[in-house]
């Protein structure tokens, strides 16, 4: 019997915990305590539990670190295709109220696109960080 | 409700009393498993204590299902915090103080 199983048991129980609360805290940003920075920390610290247990190898087979280069970048052109969609339709860059018919449901929307972008950027980041750190003198 | 403050605060000082044992246990104990051993025990049942004192302050609403929610995450969480520490401090070859006096005997005299 590995002499860590009781940690593989519970990281296979608490992942999808840890994941449901990063994107709880993604998706109420605009009512509670949160948003799209304290998300992606939430969401890359699962995935840091899950490799620290598991090993780096099979977190790379999961995540690939080309893969978190693409999410990051991704992040950063929904935040910046988010302004430049406001500015198409006629207001300042990121001004929400242009998103939807009233300006309150606009606002809605721009806040949580946003906090997506941010979410996917920071969380790839942290990831890449981690990747970073665990893989020294490896090569 | 005089009766649910009442065991409502009940519940938290109860909370406090074991949180203020555990912070004494690693103040006081010689070695780390026994000081990992103090708080390991104490601060699993201290939050559920502090937790259900809040549930019973709450009531029924949203805010005590995230209580229940935060106590199944600690109730899981903690002892295999304690788990990995005590794990990993014996395969980094710490050894656990012994009873000298007794020649360093003393996890046979626990197993008869």
């Amino acid at each position: 019997m590995k002499h860590n199983l009781i940690l593989r048991v519970i990281v296979k129980f608490l992942f999808p915990v840890i994941a449901l609360f990063a994107f709880y805290v993604l998706f109420h940003g605009d009512y509670a305590p949160g948003g799209g920075f304290q998300a992606g920390v939430i969401l890359g610290v699962a995935f840091i539990f899950y490799a620290l247990i598991f090993g780096l190898v099979t977190t790379e087979q999961v995540i690939p670190p080309q893969l978190l280069r693409i999410l990051a970048s991704t992040g950063i052109l929904i935040y910046i295709s988010t302004g430049i969609v406001t500015m198409l339709l006629g207001g300042n860059f990121l001004d929400y109220d242009m998103l939807a018919e009233s300006p309150v449901t606009g606002q809605h929307i721009g806040i949580m696109v946003i906090e997506l972008g941010v979410g996917i950027t920071v969380s790839a980041i942290m990831l890449m960080i981690f990747y970073a750190f665990a893989s020294r003198g490896r090569s | 409700m005089i009766l649910l403050e009442i065991t409502s605060w009940l519940f938290i000082t109860t909370g406090a009393l074991l949180g203020i044992a555990g912070g004494i246990g690693i103040h006081r104990f010689p070695d780390f498993y026994s000081r990992l051993h103090a708080v390991g025990v104490t601060d699993t049942l201290c939050a559920a204590l502090f937790l259900v004192g809040l549930a019973l302050q709450t009531g029924f609403s949203l805010a005590s299902l995230k209580l229940l929610l935060i106590f199944i995450f600690l109730f899981f969480s903690s002892p295999t915090a304690t788990h990995a520490l005590a794990d990993a401090a014996l395969m980094g070859g710490l050894k656990p103080l012994l009873d000298e006096d007794n020649g360093g005997n003393d996890l046979d005299r626990h197993s008869d």
